[in-house]
């Protein structure tokens, strides 16, 4: 499968492991911390991905996410808070040759850096974005974020929050979001399959990573992904597939006018045909943006690759302006400008 | 038409300034001008002076726009005080721009724009033209617009298309004055309207009528002549400040092999540096226009990481959105160019206007123990010098180097002798080679302090860099007291040690006298003027204009030392003055300021320097 990566990227010419990746730098995130999978899962999926181990660059902005790069062995930036997006701009675009990889939480990406974060998007630079949603401040220790649920009680809300959660899929969407996938930090297997098609996707890739914070907002997203809860309440999305769920994986999803529903086949006269078909590459978003919106208790949530949809990226169209400019301006070199336009000589 | 003799009036040099309704072209006319003055082989200085809104309300004091030029026959190095030739097209106009004018100076005007409407608008109780208020100039009061109209009778345009070439009607009467030729203007009008034929023609015939009408009226006693100056050989070209310091940028790149990147978001008076680079993708520059301020410094450090040549330009506003961003790019250790085109301050303030004032901002404005270099810009031209060496400084001691320059220079325009390439000074970047066994991210060089620029996608040097404090040599994170010590105490003396690298301070005049005149960055023109026509007077004044500033030239204090007293010139409140207190504490500083939004004038230099030498 990994014919399908970006072939402008230097391949490496010797099969890599998992241990190409580990730094000698101590892990200090906590013990039980939902980060520990989503290093592992990176660290299982760039020697899969394939390129020289030179080739990865991984940026970072502020908060606990925000130390990765320093536990991978790969090129990277530490930024600084809310900022990661826009130096991995700079990064992507000037050097399109480098995988380059973001890693960032909910209040780096949704609130300081909420800028930065849509118009990456918008202009779908081809960066992995791998979004820590642990609903919290983590590293300031426990203040609410833009994620946090209505209501929560954290250190700046005793009383209960007050502001409405941004949904991060439909966030995406809303900027023109090229590829969206969902993961649970406790399904390693679905993370490393998501982050190679994000990596296979020429875009911009946003990958929300449900994570627990376990001394802030521990079980956070039980209701969803814990054990006893998740077969109800997860849906997980294969291309070309019906969208099932379910202890049975009877229940399904289908279009009823302009809305999504939850049905059961064999109930009702519903068939198996009924369920709707998922399709990753559509270029429309709006059964995509209506997946991600889908939460209980009345719908499951959906996880998987939700979107991967074709687009030109930033970094190609400005390669090719490049080219195309090199190709046809007569100014070749810096001595051609300085004598280009009226000039004239004195003597 | 029996053309008329006229004497000929030689002069040195002459200032002229078009002023006029946003819309009426004076920028162009200006432009076309000063073209014009520059083949006929003038040294000159232009500053467009306009207002900050696109369209503001026809007529009004506000909605005045304006272009001087300097031209003459000797060096010009300012663009002028007092105004010699004021074109002023409507009452507006002349209201706001008499108090350039002096006694004698030769005002032309369009009388079809004085109606009483325009009149009130301007705020004149009565016709300036006709009480005698302007009896102390010489004033040539022409219908210009109905003289445009009448010349164009036969073209079938409508009355608006008729009187949008009033502009080149009024140039036409300028060549005359300036006994200058209209064929290069002819020229340029073919070059212009390559595709629109028609208007080739309709300003040919403006123009022509311009220089005809001129040669017949009576108010025309005589022609000014500007000879030649006397220049350094070679190819020229004009330039303004903020083209030169693209221009600059892009020649750094090219000269060190480093791919150019600029992030910036648009802000006055930077802009033009952000829309130049993007014209020049041919020579592989690649312009990122980001959402803000601190997107466009932040992508030019990602760039910088990966090995570009990564810019930024801004004005004071921007510069205070990327102080965090700085502060990344001084703890990493990265090469990074910030572009500061200065203006009118605090906050939003004068954004179309200029000021010194944000040396401060420079030199302090981040968090911690934060040093960057700083180096301005004095003059138009020498943006493109100053620029280079930003790039040369930043990369060679990967260090942040904020280059001031400001909206006058930025704005303004000189002439600009080509340099060739191959005469540049070569920038050799400390690039770690692959597999360097001795590689570690902040392992410095034992003389410069510098470390080593590892790209990515080098083999062998996989490393991680970021804003928390790092471990000496190793580059890991570290909280350790004493290490941070000795990472602040290597960041500073990084950049004290380029005051090894850069030129001794110059002094204009004798070593040593009764007083130093001490002034930096844009105002150099006014006050290089001001000591000259003391020195002229035989008095005992020397000149040392900073554009190192952080580090200063090795030789500054005692430069300083030479000289029985020191007047520090800036348009601040004291900014440059302070800092040489802090610096060089041993000598006593007077100092002059103007926080006016205005360049200095050269009398009120002398007048200043005059006080000086008179005080016992």
């Amino acid at each position: 499968m990994s014919d399908y990566v970006n072939m402008t990227i230097e391949r490496s010419n010797v099969p890599l492991t998992k241990l190409d990746f580990e730094s000698d730098q101590m892990v200090k995130w906590c013990p039980g911390c939902g980060a520990h999978a989503i290093l592992n899962a990176v660290e299982r999926v760039f020697p899969k991905i394939g390129y020289r181990k030179e080739n990865f660059c991984i940026v970072s902005g502020i908060g606990c996410s925000s130390r990765f790069p320093y536990y991978v062995n790969t090129y990277g930036i530490h930024g600084i808070h809310g900022r990661a997006a826009a130096i991995g701009t700079g990064v992507k675009i000037a050097n399109p040759r480098l995988s380059t990889w973001i890693a960032t939480g909910d209040g780096d990406s949704l609130a300081i850096g909420g800028n930065h974060f849509i118009h990456i998007i918008r202009r779908n630079v081809d960066v992995n974005i791998l979004l820590f949603n642990n609903q919290i401040y983590g590293l300031t220790k426990g203040q609410y974020s833009p994620t946090t649920p209505m209501g929560k009680i954290t250190k700046t809300s005793p009383q209960g929050t007050i502001e409405h959660p941004f949904n991060i899929g439909e966030l995406v969407m809303g900027a023109q979001g090229t590829f969206f996938a969902r993961v649970p930090d406790n399904n390693i297997n679905l993370m490393t399959e998501c982050m190679f098609e994000a990596a296979k996707h020429d875009g911009t890739s946003i990958i929300e990573i449900m994570q627990n914070c376990i001394i802030y907002a521990d079980k956070a997203h039980a209701g969803v992904t814990g054990k006893e809860t998740k077969d109800e309440n997860m849906l997980i999305l294969k291309n070309g597939e019906p969208m099932l769920f379910g202890k049975e994986m009877k229940k399904g999803l289908r279009l009823k006018d302009t809305r999504l529903e939850v049905v059961e086949t064999g109930k009702g006269g519903i068939k198996a045909e009924d369920i709707l078909i998922h399709d990753q590459y559509n270029q429309d978003p709006g059964i995509h943006t209506m997946l991600a919106k889908l939460a209980p208790p009345y719908f499951p949530m959906v996880f998987g690759v939700i979107r991967s949809a074709m687009f030109p990226t930033y970094d190609d169209l400005v390669e090719e302006q490049i080219k195309f400019a090199k190709d046809n301006s007569k100014i070749k070199c810096v001595d051609d400008l300085l004598n280009s336009g009226d000039t004239w000589e004195i003597d | 038409m029996a053309k008329k003799k006229r004497n000929v009036v030689e002069k040195e040099s002459v200032v002229v300034k078009f002023v006029g309704d946003s819309g009426d072209g004076m920028q162009l006319t200006g432009d076309m001008f000063s073209e014009e003055a520059a083949l006929a082989g003038n040294d000159l200085a232009t500053f467009p002076d306009f207002p900050a809104e696109i369209r503001a309300p026809q007529n009004t004091i506000a909605g005045v726009s304006g272009f001087q030029m300097h031209m003459g026959s000797s060096k010009i190095f300012t663009t002028g005080d007092l105004v010699d030739v004021l074109i002023a097209m409507n009452p507006a106009s002349l209201k706001a721009n008499l108090k350039w004018a002096k006694k004698g100076t030769t005002i032309l005007t369009d009388t079809d724009a004085f109606d009483d409407k325009a009149i009130e608008k301007a705020g004149y109780k009565q016709d300036p033209l006709k009480d005698h208020s302007l009896d102390s100039f010489n004033v040539i009061k022409a219908p210009i617009t109905s003289l445009t109209k009448e010349s164009l009778k036969d073209k079938g345009l409508d009355n608006k298309t008729a009187e949008r070439s009033k502009n080149m009607f009024a140039l036409g009467i300028l060549y005359f004055i300036f006994n200058r030729d209209l064929k290069a203007s002819f020229h340029y009008f073919e070059k212009r309207f390559k595709k629109k034929p028609e208007l080739i023609d309709i300003n040919k015939i403006a123009l022509q009528a311009g220089y005809n009408y001129a040669d017949t009226i009576e108010a025309l006693e005589s022609v000014i002549q500007v000879s030649p100056a006397k220049m350094e050989k070679g190819r020229y070209r004009n330039i303004t400040g903020n083209i030169a310091t693209a221009w600059g940028l892009l020649a750094a790149s090219e000269k060190s092999g480093r791919p150019l990147f600029l992030g910036s978001y648009p802000i006055t008076p930077a802009t033009e540096i952000l829309m130049e680079l993007s014209k020049h993708k041919s020579l592989g520059a690649k312009v990122f226009q980001a959402e803000d301020e601190i997107a466009g410094i932040c992508s030019a450090i990602g760039a910088s990481y990966t090995g570009s040549l990564a810019c930024t330009s801004t004005s004071g506003p921007g510069l205070s959105l990327k102080s965090e961003a700085i502060g990344l790019a001084v703890m990493t250790e990265l090469p990074l160019v910030i572009v500061d085109v200065q203006r009118g301050g605090p906050s939003t303030g004068l954004p179309t206007k200029s000021e010194q004032s944000d040396l401060y901002q420079a030199l302090f404005g981040r968090n911690g123990e934060c040093p960057v270099i700083v180096i301005a810009a004095s003059t138009s031209e020498n943006c493109f010098y100053y620029a280079y060496e930003a790039a040369k400084l930043s990369m060679e001691h990967m260090t942040p180097c904020i280059l001031l320059t400001d909206g006058y220079l930025g704005f303004g325009s000189a002439l600009f002798k080509i340099p060739r390439m191959a005469d540049m000074p070569a920038i050799n970047p400390p690039i770690a080679k692959a597999n360097d066994p001795d590689f570690k991210p902040y392992r410095r060089d034992p003389v410069t302090l510098v470390r080593k620029w590892a790209i990515p996608g080098t083999e062998g040097l996989r490393h991680r860099i970021g804003g928390l404090e790092k471990e000496d040599i190793i580059g890991t994170v570290s909280t350790d007291p004493l290490n941070h010590q000795k990472m602040v105490d290597y960041r500073n003396a990084k950049v004290e040690k380029i005051a090894d690298f850069i030129p001794l301070q110059e002094v204009v005049g004798n070593p040593s006298g009764d007083l130093l005149v001490v002034s930096w960055g844009g105002t150099f023109g006014a006050v290089h003027s001001a000591v000259k026509v003391l020195q002229d007077e035989g008095k005992k004044v020397s000149h040392a204009h900073f554009q190192y500033i952080m580090p200063l030239p090795k030789n500054t204090g005692e430069i300083f030392s030479g000289f029985k007293r020191i007047v520090v010139c800036e348009l601040n409140s004291g900014q440059f003055v302070n800092y040489l207190r802090m610096k060089h504490p041993k000598h006593d500083y007077y100092q002059f300021n103007k926080v006016q939004a205005l360049p200095f004038m050269i009398n009120e230099l002398t007048d200043k320097f005059n006080q000086l030498l008179e005080e016992k």
